[in-house]
């Protein structure tokens, strides 16, 4: 009678409702982001290799940011896209924004009304950056700009004449800028950037891409990708190396960090969960091969 | 006719942008280049093509839907109007029998949104500055609508991964084989690493045992056995491509023209 009430309750632990395990996690999620559950974190070599490489730049280097993303990836990357635009208006760089996914552009947009023109008032639109805004053709618009970007954008996304910003002045085609940044996670994103423009041009491309991404670019990295930042973890380090070099951003906003817990009790949920389910199948397994 | 003008243009096209690729000079780069731009314009009719393929397909579904939805409501006879606004939340959410019609009120939400967006996006409703404006101005409808519906909607989607994630991990990780173990270890280990937990519980080790962390195998993971794999499936992926790209170029591959039929 014990041994098969044990059996149905072990039979239990390796299907558990999947209705308990979202409340689980939804809990996981909830209760440190309430009680405002803050982890350290320490860069890696990997995102590292991008703080350093924008830290290095000349001031009135050129980079361009690639927003290759829609809102459903924006918990993940647009902590990254926050911290790269402070650090590159810290490092008083020109800075080129366009995007290959249509809903880049608005997301452009919101990002310069909330970071660059509250956070950097000195920055002026034209002469320290400048949305080229959103156009189609994903690898096909890199493969035209790598030779002539003023073929595909004969005006930014205000519809100012590309030739009347004094900022494009120098700028020919890709080979121009000393840094690319894409941030997305799907197609077209770092991926076209490395084969269309970084390998042939001979150009840096290094960004940040969603964490389920990450591992399909690893074999780029580092001799075609200089860096890569992947999920939210590689947002929060990011931002921690930021806010540990540059103290005026410790009051800015910093997602990446404050979701990192979360993050982290989450996947610890999971992992018990992973465990009850495996300790049940052995256990009855052991139990069938005694009965047997 | 018909089929040999777009082979030759496939022809003309792939191999020109192949020579390009190997000779960037004269007259192939500038060629190269030009095959580039046309493709970049082509891509733009595109979404002319998608948002008629999207109309024709819910267009079709909604008719047939509707059609169904008022045939059922007719057939408990008097009058079938108020029945079918009686009966509306059953007709409208999957309780017709035929699932031909099924589904009809979403692809009825699809069409509202889509045109909505377009003609809020076409005609700058709402913007300050009328049609010289930017289409994305922060007073225009178009931003409203993608600010309050788009946006929260595709985030809520995306939010739901990380529930059905747990489940389906919670499923799937059993260490029924010695190679769905060796999975379940490395998704432990990936799963530690990605978080400041991993850190903390492996955080004891000595020095000259640092690279048996937590963190440092999640790295280990990532940047040996995963490239490796990637790699090979990146290599295999290409040479699957150049075959089938060739077949496309030189005209063996013909599917993409579609049928002889008429």
């Amino acid at each position: 009678m014990t041994n098969g009430v044990n059996k149905t309750f072990l039979e239990k632990m390796q299907a558990i409702d999947r209705r308990v395990i979202f409340l689980f996690i939804g809990l996981a999620v909830a209760l440190p982001l309430l009680f405002h559950v803050v982890f350290t974190e320490k860069i890696t070599p990997i995102v590292g290799a991008i703080y350093d490489r924008v830290e290095n730049l000349p001031e009135g280097s050129k980079v361009l940011i690639s927003f290759d993303y829609s809102p459903s990836t924006v918990p993940e990357i647009q902590p990254m896209v926050d911290a790269v635009l402070r650090h590159c208006a810290a490092r008083k760089v020109k800075i080129y924004i366009m995007g290959l996914w249509a809903t880049g552009q608005n997301i452009a947009d919101e990002t310069i009304s909330r970071v660059l023109k509250p956070e950097f008032p000195a920055y002026q639109y034209g002469e320290d950056y400048v949305n080229l805004g959103y156009k189609s053709g994903n690898q096909g618009l890199i493969n035209v700009i790598l030779t002539d970007l003023k073929k595909m954008y004969t005006t930014d996304v205000h519809g100012t004449a590309i030739d009347s910003i004094p900022m494009m002045a120098p700028i020919r085609n890709l080979r121009n800028f000393d840094l690319i940044l894409s941030f997305g996670g799907g197609f077209p994103g770092m991926k076209e950037w490395v084969l269309f423009a970084g390998d042939p041009g001979r150009i840096p491309v290094a960004g940040g891409v969603t964490a389920v991404s990450a591992p399909q670019l690893y074999p780029y990295y580092p001799s075609q990708l200089l860096g890569l930042m992947g999920g939210i973890k590689g947002a929060a380090e990011y931002e921690s190396e930021v806010i540990r070099h540059y103290s005026r951003f410790e009051n800015s906003s910093h997602p990446g960090i404050d979701m990192m817990g979360p993050q982290a009790v989450a996947h610890i949920v999971i992992i018990l969960f992973i465990v009850v389910g495996n300790v049940a199948y052995f256990l009855t397994r052991r139990r069938e091969a005694e009965n047997d | 006719m018909r089929r040999q003008i777009p082979l030759l243009i496939t022809l003309i096209v792939g191999a020109v942008l192949i020579i390009a690729a190997f000779i960037p000079r004269a007259p192939f780069g500038r060629l190269g280049e030009n095959f580039s731009l046309y493709f970049d314009i082509i891509a733009v009719f595109a979404f002319l093509l998608g948002g008629g393929n999207l109309v024709r397909i819910h267009g079709a579904r909604l008719v047939r839907g509707v059609g169904m939805a008022v045939t059922e409501a007719k057939k408990g006879g008097g009058a079938w109007p108020l029945r079918f606004v009686i009966e509306f939340p059953f007709l409208a959410f999957g309780g017709l029998k035929d699932r031909r019609g099924r589904d009809w009120f979403f692809s009825l939400i699809t069409l509202l949104g889509f045109f909505a967006m377009l003609a809020a996006g076409l005609l700058k409703l709402g913007n300050p500055s009328g049609w010289q404006g930017n289409v994305t101005a922060p007073e225009g409808m178009f931003q409203d609508f993608y600010d309050s519906m788009f946006n929260p909607l595709q985030a809520t989607m995306y939010a739901l991964l990380a529930f059905f994630v747990a489940s389906a991990s919670y499923r799937a990780f059993r260490a029924k084989s010695a190679e769905a173990t060796i999975l379940l270890v490395t998704a432990f280990i990936i799963l530690l690493g990605r978080t400041p937990a991993g850190a903390y519980v492996t955080a004891w080790m000595p020095e000259s045992l640092s690279f048996l962390t937590v963190p440092n195998l999640a790295n280990w993971v990532m940047a040996i056995p995963n490239l490796a794999g990637q790699r090979a499936i990146i290599i295999g992926i290409a040479l699957g491509v150049i075959a089938m790209s060739l077949r496309v170029i030189i005209g063996i591959e013909r599917t993409y023209l579609g049928s002889d039929e008429k």
